[in-house]
């Protein structure tokens, strides 16, 4: 195994001050807040800003394809991004997991080629229509939709992200055209997306019913299983980076908050107990960056090491994340419980984010098959 | 003043009876429920240890239970305690502890029966960990006193009929020294309560603003200038409120995780069953601890020990109902309602599990953070010495802002 880059390179640190730069601009706390409370899942024009003009949507998709070539290293770092401003754009759920999984399909196939052509364009929105939580590495879950003979599809599927306002819905669904990876355009009037109250107010869940809606098989049979199998990999590989960005704000605008707010005539930051925690947060932030960079690292280098790096990522920064969250309310006080502060869009975010794609348990679980560290028998 | 000699006059064969004569007096069926609950105050039987006259017996703290028991077997209404908390957690101690003969007489009554809805007017925005630091002022004017200020985190005062309050009627007095503790008619004009949205989509808390809002003087509580002391009876009654309830093993947070798990077999996993147990074991030797306390404290107000069952409260608090999103996975990834509203009473283990991860982060923030709470086991339990302070000697009106 070659040593990992877990580093950022200069077109990385570029790639992160444009997009910082556009979701400073028009992505503010109090935006995503009023995003939250509409009725739309996100802003057309921001998403279009950044997967379409800034080419982003495209960086996982191969130039002759229409993509930029680039590799999860970059991914990874928008991710961060969107995390840092909790952003509701359906950066994840397209511009990753979809693209991922077509990607895993045969590329050289027209109706392939043509689907990631438009998704990384940005200007077609995609998403895998699969139930969370689901984790990489353990079984995929048995198919809820029904493909039929005459190339249709009907079926349920709960709790699925970025459905609300995509057009490409990538469907697995099994039956007697046997299982497949299955593409279905979400404006057909067999298509119902119904949208789910959902803890995460920044990436909303919705249930995708489908009633004999028209279907083009992408992938089939182990192929299908495959590239869904990679887009989970890849979505919880990439997820690490963005539950750092998460961590990173949490705890920027905790230390911003401590050294500012007063009580008992001094800056509550300067009080030791808050001190050690604040430290203590950046330790974990230290290793959760490089957690996160190795995953991202694995990914593009398609390293054997890659499981062991997404799972080690997932089981760490899912739980940094959380607990950044948890601490940035807690040392607000009051300020922190209120609907007004941003916090608790990255508390939302945080704890979702630790339970869609496996939580930190269930990756350590991987871990004990990966590593040979067997649990007890008997 | 009662001493312990006269407490053991009631024991709990001599509760039973009174419970009996009251239900043969008041059958629960047909019998109001005001009615009832006013004829069991008065027959001393709504907290057996305050006072004869004043909804008690003179009796000890835990023969309590001995008459919730009798009476919850017999059907009879209660007087509904999430909705008036800190009416009976805060305000009643606070009262009867400082409180003149005509103010325990008219206030703790309708407050025990739910009739009068209290809320806490302490927090400001300048001044909440630092709570001595408030600016409200309060200021003579004849027989009255005029309050102005503002209030913050307010829970329950849209629907309070009273307020306790401390403020600040003497600027040139060191911070701790100038503070008088009143308490407070909501429905003067001068009281403006707007609705401050939670985390959880409710609106639990306020903004108060008091504007030129008239006080009697018969209605300060304590002393002149003694606010901060009168204040320090009910913030230790208050942690002892919120974390220091007397439950049955597996009672809040952790019953409902346990529910789950128990009913949920498929959502199970190795992790999960670890961390429950653990929290289990936690909760039940929180619970203990608390059960030993009040047996300590059979008398008595609560000391600052009570300030551990209120940290040991809102960890496991925090912890379960994290633990429980996880177990519940699909479901956890869900909520039930973001809709704005005012609720009618707090609820922690209320609503759905997404809710309850969500409200249990007050608990470490409500009553004292959990930071302060170390704090003061740390200085006065343990007798560590304080961090060094500059502001306790200073008059309050030239402290740095
Ligand atoms: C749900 C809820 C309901 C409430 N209801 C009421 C109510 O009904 N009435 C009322 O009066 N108030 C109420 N409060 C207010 C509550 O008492 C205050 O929020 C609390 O005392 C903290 O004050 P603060 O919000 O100003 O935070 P701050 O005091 O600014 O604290 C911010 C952070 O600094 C930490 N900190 C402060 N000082 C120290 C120190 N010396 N050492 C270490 N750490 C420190 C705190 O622990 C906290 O983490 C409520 C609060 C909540 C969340």
């Amino acid at each position: 195994m070659s040593t990992p880059d877990l580093l950022y390179s200069e077109a990385e640190d570029d790639l992160r001050a444009a997009v910082r730069s556009l979701l400073t601009d028009r992505c503010p706390a109090p935006a995503v807040l009023a995003q939250a409370e509409s009725d739309r899942p996100y802003d057309p024009a921001v998403w279009r800003a950044l997967g379409a003009e800034m080419g982003t949507a495209g960086l996982l998709v191969p130039d002759k394809l229409g993509g930029q070539g680039a590799t999860a290293r970059e991914v990874a770092v928008v991710m961060e991004e969107l995390g840092r401003a909790v952003a509701p754009v359906p950066y994840l759920t397209s511009a990753v997991l979809a693209v991922s999984a077509l990607l895993g399909c045969d590329t050289d196939e027209d109706a392939v080629a043509r689907l990631l052509r438009e998704l990384a364009g940005g200007r077609t929105t995609g998403t895998l229509v699969l139930p969370l939580p689901g984790t990489p590495g353990e079984e995929l879950p048995p198919a809820t939709v029904r493909s039929g003979r005459e190339g249709t599809l009907s079926g349920e599927v709960r709790g699925v992200a970025g459905t609300l306002g995509a057009e490409l819905l990538l469907v697995p669904a099994d039956g007697p055209g046997g299982y497949g990876l299955y593409a279905v355009t979400a404006t057909d009037p067999g298509v119902t997306v119904t949208a789910l109250t959902s803890l995460d107010l920044t990436r909303p869940l919705a249930t995708v019913t489908l009633d004999r809606a028209p279907a083009r098989r992408v992938a089939e049979a182990d192929r299908a299983r495959s590239a869904l199998r990679r887009a989970l990999l890849t979505g919880a590989g990439l997820l690490a980076s963005e539950q750092l960005g998460v961590a990173e704000w949490c705890l920027t605008e905790a230390v911003r908050h401590t050294r500012e707010r007063h009580q008992f005539g001094r800056p509550i930051g300067s009080f030791q107990a808050l001190k050690h925690r604040m430290a203590a947060l950046w330790l974990e932030l230290v290793s959760a960056r490089a957690a996160a960079r190795h995953a991202a690292d694995a990914l593009a280098t398609d390293s054997p090491d890659i499981e062991v790096a997404v799972a080690v990522a997932q089981a760490y920064c899912g739980e940094v994340a959380v607990h950044a969250a948890e601490e940035c309310v807690q040392l607000h006080g009051g300020i922190g419980m209120t609907w007004e502060h941003p916090a608790h869009l990255y508390l939302k975010r945080a704890k979702s984010a630790e339970i869609a794609l496996g939580t930190p348990g269930r990756h350590r679980q991987l871990l004990a098959g990966l590593v040979d560290l067997p649990a007890p028998t008997g | 003043m009662t001493t312990a000699r006269d407490r053991t006059a009631v024991d709990a064969p001599e509760l039973r009876r009174r419970v009996r004569a009251l239900l043969d007096a008041h059958p629960p069926a047909d019998t109001g429920r005001l009615d009832f609950l006013r004829a069991r105050f008065d027959a001393g039987l709504a907290w057996v240890h305050y006072p004869a006259g004043l909804g008690g017996l003179d009796a000890p703290r835990s023969l309590q239970a001995v008459v919730d028991a009798e009476l919850e077997a017999a059907g009879a209404p209660d007087n509904d305690p999430r909705r008036i908390g800190i009416g009976l957690g805060m305000a009643a101690p606070t009262i009867l502890g400082f409180g003149t003969d005509e103010q325990r007489a008219r206030l703790l009554r309708p407050l025990w029966t739910g009739e009068e809805v209290w809320c806490q007017l302490f927090s400001e925005p300048g001044a909440g960990s630092d709570l001595a630091a408030l600016g409200t002022r309060a200021v003579r004017d004849g027989d009255g006193w005029v309050v102005d200020g503002q209030k913050v985190w307010t829970s329950s005062a849209h629907l309070a009929r009273w307020a306790i309050l401390i403020a600040r009627t003497d600027p040139d007095l060191p911070k701790h020294r100038g503070i008088t503790y009143f308490v407070c008619d909501m429905t003067d004009p001068g009281v403006e309560v707007r609705p401050l949205r939670q985390i959880t989509g409710e609106a639990e808390f306020n903004e108060v603003f008091l504007t030129g809002v008239r006080i009697p003087d018969s209605h300060r509580l304590g002393e002149v200038g003694e606010g901060w002391r009168v204040a320090q009876t009910t913030l230790m009654n208050e942690r002892v409120a919120i974390g220091g309830g007397r439950i049955p093993r597996e009672g809040g947070m952790v019953g409902l995780v346990a529910t789950t798990w128990r009913d949920r077999p498929e959502l199970r996993t190795h992790d999960l069953h670890q961390r429950l147990l653990r929290l289990w074991v936690d909760a039940e030797a929180a619970r203990l601890a608390g059960e030993r306390l009040r047996q300590q404290l059979a008398l008595g107000q609560p000391g600052p020990e009570g300030s551990a069952m209120k940290l040991a409260f809102a960890r496991l608090n925090q912890e379960l109902s994290a633990l429980e999103l996880e177990l519940l996975g699909e479901e956890g990834l869900g909520y039930d309602d973001w809709t704005l509203r005012r609720p009618e009473h707090v609820d922690f283990t209320g609503r759905e599990a997404g809710y309850r991860y969500l409200r249990a982060k007050g608990n470490s923030i409500e009553g004292g953070t959990s930071e302060v709470l170390l704090n003061i086991i740390a200085e006065r339990v343990l007798g560590l010495p304080p961090e060094p302070r500059t502001d306790k000697d200073l008059p309050w009106k030239d402290l740095p802002r």
